[in-house]
């Protein structure tokens, strides 16, 4: 049963507040949302990232699911032995919590680079485990260095804005286009601006046996440089812009979601300037960089209209 | 009922008879021969557990760590730089107080890569808060293997069970198998402290901050105390229920001993025997000490079995590159003496390293230099300098 | 105040006490507070779906205002608010105001 309004939306909440994590935080938004939709039969393992420093201080925790932290690179690898665990004392008559799912929430540090290898090792091998990524795009719990999901030009403290080099150099990396190689029969992207949407995305993803994966974009106030009331409206901009697509992968075809499905018209996508100027760090963009990003864009979305179009 | 089994398959027999829940393993000589077996095992049905292929051990161990946190009994192997990759998850699994039972056949480290045994990749775990038997025998790998899984879930530490790569891994030997319906009530399954239960929700692996982390640490340090206790009961009560039982170290011939070789795994304590045989026959007081529990460390058995020998010499087949002796196990012991106020000349020597043959006449040839003259330093045996 | 020894804690640094973040109040972090003016809420519930920290609660019940009547009305548990602003800066009636914290 979907969602179909906020109305139906579950009211109990299963992340406390009392963290640390900061104030206008993205991906807050986000773990509160998962955690409710989850509901309480689920366990969490935790990547090495904000969400676990500012959720764990010893001798408190935010979290009311069991929850596992082991390190930064092998989430996956640990919700791998739980839900092992889970089947195998099921079997023997050894597990009497019911249809627990195992759910792994790693940043784009945890998933695009360290723990890409598990990542990829979970998928292959079907393991019954939803991966949810929060996507703030860099190393934020370290202050703010580059990864793997950095925008082209984006400022971070390893990619400083200098004579020589003006921001990131490389690429966000497609982290879909690989979780899809995989042939995961579920994944989707979702934003923290359109929750209803998210809280399906949840919702289908842990119903779906097998491995499924959920890209939640999060803004950081501290890593973006926006005031910290603006993080909603950022991640609206992101999806209204076309920079963040809303879609699913679901058996092999790509569906893109409202408000996206409109935006394989350019005309009908905002502006990419308008995501761009509200951050600190796209602050230095000339007009020709800007270009280039909308260029980026433009055949990143001939990409998934082809994807769309060959998969349906 | 006995078999001829390599020490390997030994290991993997007795994760089939401890009934174990969740395996997770990737292949690498000398340790993927256990793999095989056990994928072996799960496939024809003769246990009923998960087989995880992970992609890398780092994974593998990672995978086992989160399955033993959700309450299965959980079974990995590997060695050489496979250990050394799950370098990492070693003493986060010790900390987080995971009964993780871990096969580990010898191995050297790169490089330059060497795929035959010595003891690099185990010293390596020393200090992980591991909980590390060397085994000498294929049987005794099986009777450990089974005796780790209760200590470990008895003081909720990992345990290593580790032997020599190839000499032993490999090697055929005879080897008495239990009967697995007594094995599982040697084994029943104990209740955890703390379990992944969705009705009873708790957090493994906080942020701790300097106010609690020592506490933790210190947790560790009164663990390994209690794991020796753990050893030495676990042992009595396996000798009587399955009537084979191995002390934390062995001694040959050490009643009336003036030189002494201290030395640890299969190959080299054979050839000590053998060595020791000779001196005997020519005779010299020789004796060997075989260390079986390497942490935590023997230390009053170590002290008591050299404090009446007139010198002896620690045969270590791993180096610690710019220490002021260069083999770990001989650290150990001058330490172990030291601390008891036993003041005795000693030899260390280094030998097997990339497993370079080590010959009986080579062990005999420490004897003699024991007994030429009371020495001090390290020996490097074998090596064409 | 005197901490626990390591024989008092569970082993392995286990929390046992799940949601104990509570314990912690973050009102302090507050440099503005959000009101909301009841008047100018039209129970679109966007301040509750986004607070990241849940600090906005629904009440259930009838509530009238003015000419209309309501069955939820909601509120902000002070205890938690970081103060980020986010709900006031999504409410589309502006009908939460952030008011410098007097301290």
């Amino acid at each position: 049963m979907r969602f179909k309004t906020l109305r139906d939306l579950p009211r109990e909440e299963l992340f406390a507040p009392g963290h640390r994590m900061c104030a206008g935080c993205g991906a807050a938004i986000a773990m509160r949302w998962v955690t409710k939709v989850l509901g309480p039969n689920a366990i969490v393992a935790n990547a090495t990232g904000c969400v676990e420093v500012t959720t764990t201080p010893y001798p408190e925790t935010a979290w009311m699911h069991p929850y596992i932290h082991v390190a930064f690179e092998n989430a996956a690898a640990v919700a791998s032995g739980i839900e092992a665990a889970v089947k195998a004392l099921r079997r023997k008559g050894r597990w009497t919590a019911g249809d627990t799912k195992v759910v792994v929430i790693a940043g784009d540090g945890g998933t695009y680079d360290i723990g890409l290898q598990s990542l990829s090792g979970m998928l292959e091998r079907r393991h019954d485990v939803l991966y949810i990524l929060y996507d703030n795009e860099a190393y934020m719990n370290t202050g703010i260095q580059r990864s793997g999901s950095t925008p082209k030009f984006a400022w971070t403290t390893t990619t400083p804005v200098g004579a020589a080099a003006r921001g990131k150099v490389q690429w966000k990396k497609d982290i879909m286009g690989i979780v899809m190689a995989h042939r995961v029969p579920y994944a989707a992207t979702a934003s923290i601006s359109h929750v209803l949407d998210l809280a399906n995305k949840v919702k289908t993803a842990a119903e779906v046996r097998g491995p499924t994966f959920l890209h939640i974009f999060a803004p950081c106030v501290p890593g973006w440089r926006y005031p910290e009331n603006k993080t909603v409206e950022v991640a609206r901009l992101a999806v209204e812009t076309g920079y963040f697509p809303l879609y699913e992968w679901d058996h092999g075809k790509l569906r893109l979601n409202p408000p996206s499905n409109n935006h394989l018209d350019k005309s009908k996508r905002r502006p990419l300037r308008e995501f761009l100027n509200v951050q600190g760090r796209f602050n230095h963009l000339t007009e020709e960089e800007v270009a280039e990003l909308e260029r980026e864009l433009d055949s990143y979305w001939q990409y998934l209209s082809k994807l769309a179009s060959i998969s349906s | 009922m006995r078999e001829a089994l390599t020490s390997n398959y030994a290991a993997a027999y007795a994760v089939k008879a401890a009934d174990v829940d969740v395996i997770a393993v990737y292949p690498i000589t000398p340790q993927t021969t256990i793999v095989e077996k056990l994928s072996e095992f799960v496939s024809s049905g003769e246990l009923d557990a998960e087989l995880i292929h992970t992609e890398s051990e780092h994974s593998a161990l990672s995978a086992v760590l989160g399955a033993a946190a959700a309450g299965a009994r959980v079974f990995t192997a590997t060695s050489s730089q496979g250990l050394a990759l799950a370098y990492e998850v070693l003493h986060i699994a010790s900390a987080m107080r995971m009964p993780i039972v871990m096969a580990t056949p010898a191995r050297a480290l790169s490089a330059p890569i060497n795929i035959h045994n010595d003891y690099s990749d185990v010293m390596n775990m020393r200090d992980t808060g591991w909980v590390i038997y060397i085994a000498s025998s294929a049987q005794e790998v099986y009777d450990t293997v089974i005796q780790g899984y209760r200590v470990a879930e008895g003081v909720n530490l990992p345990v290593a069970v580790a032997y020599d790569g190839f000499l032993m891994s490999h090697t055929l030997e005879p080897v008495e198998l239990n009967d697995e319906g007594e094995v599982a009530k040697f084994l029943p399954r104990a209740a955890r402290p703390h379990v992944l239960d969705p009705r009873r929700p708790v957090t493994f692996g906080p942020l701790v901050s300097p106010d609690w982390y020592y506490e933790f640490k210190y947790q560790q340090v009164t663990a390994m105390n209690e794991a020796r206790e753990w050893v030495v009961k676990t042992d009595v009560e396996y000798g009587q229920w399955f009537g084979r039982s191995y002390g934390l170290v062995e001694g040959y011939l050490l009643e009336d001993a003036d030189y002494v070789v201290v030395t640890y795994g299969g190959a080299a304590y054979g050839n000590a025997r053998a060595a020791a045989d000779l001196a005997r026959e020519r005779g010299v007081a020789a004796g060997v000490l075989r260390i079986r529990l390497y942490r935590p460390f023997p230390t009053g058995e170590v002290v008591k079995a050299l404090s009446g020998v007139k010198t002896f010499a620690v045969l270590d087949r791993a180096i610690m590159f710019g220490s002021p002796a260069e083999g770990p196990l001989y650290k150990d012991v001058v330490l172990a003496m030291y601390l008891h106020g036993v003041d005795k000349p000693s030899l260390n020597v280094i030998h097997g390293i990339g497993q370079r043959a080590m010959y009986v006449r080579d062990i005999y040839k420490v004897f003699q230099a024991l007994r030429e003259g009371p020495g001090r330093g390290v020996m490097y045996m074998g090596v064409r300098p | 105040m005197t901490l626990p020894g390591a024989s008092q804690l569970p082993i392995g640094a286990v929390v046992t006490e799940p949601g104990s973040t509570r314990r912690n109040t973050t009102a302090g972090w507050r440099a503005y507070k959000p009101v909301i003016h009841d008047d100018r809420c039209v129970r679109c519930q966007l301040c509750w779906l986004y607070c990241p920290e849940g600090t906005i609660v629904e009440l259930r019940g009838v509530f009238q205002i003015g000419g209309r009547k309501y069955d939820v009305k909601y509120e902000v548990v002070y205890d938690y608010c970081k103060g980020c602003g986010i709900c006031a800066n999504e409410c589309p009636t502006r009908a939460i105001e952030m008011v410098p914290e007097v301290v």
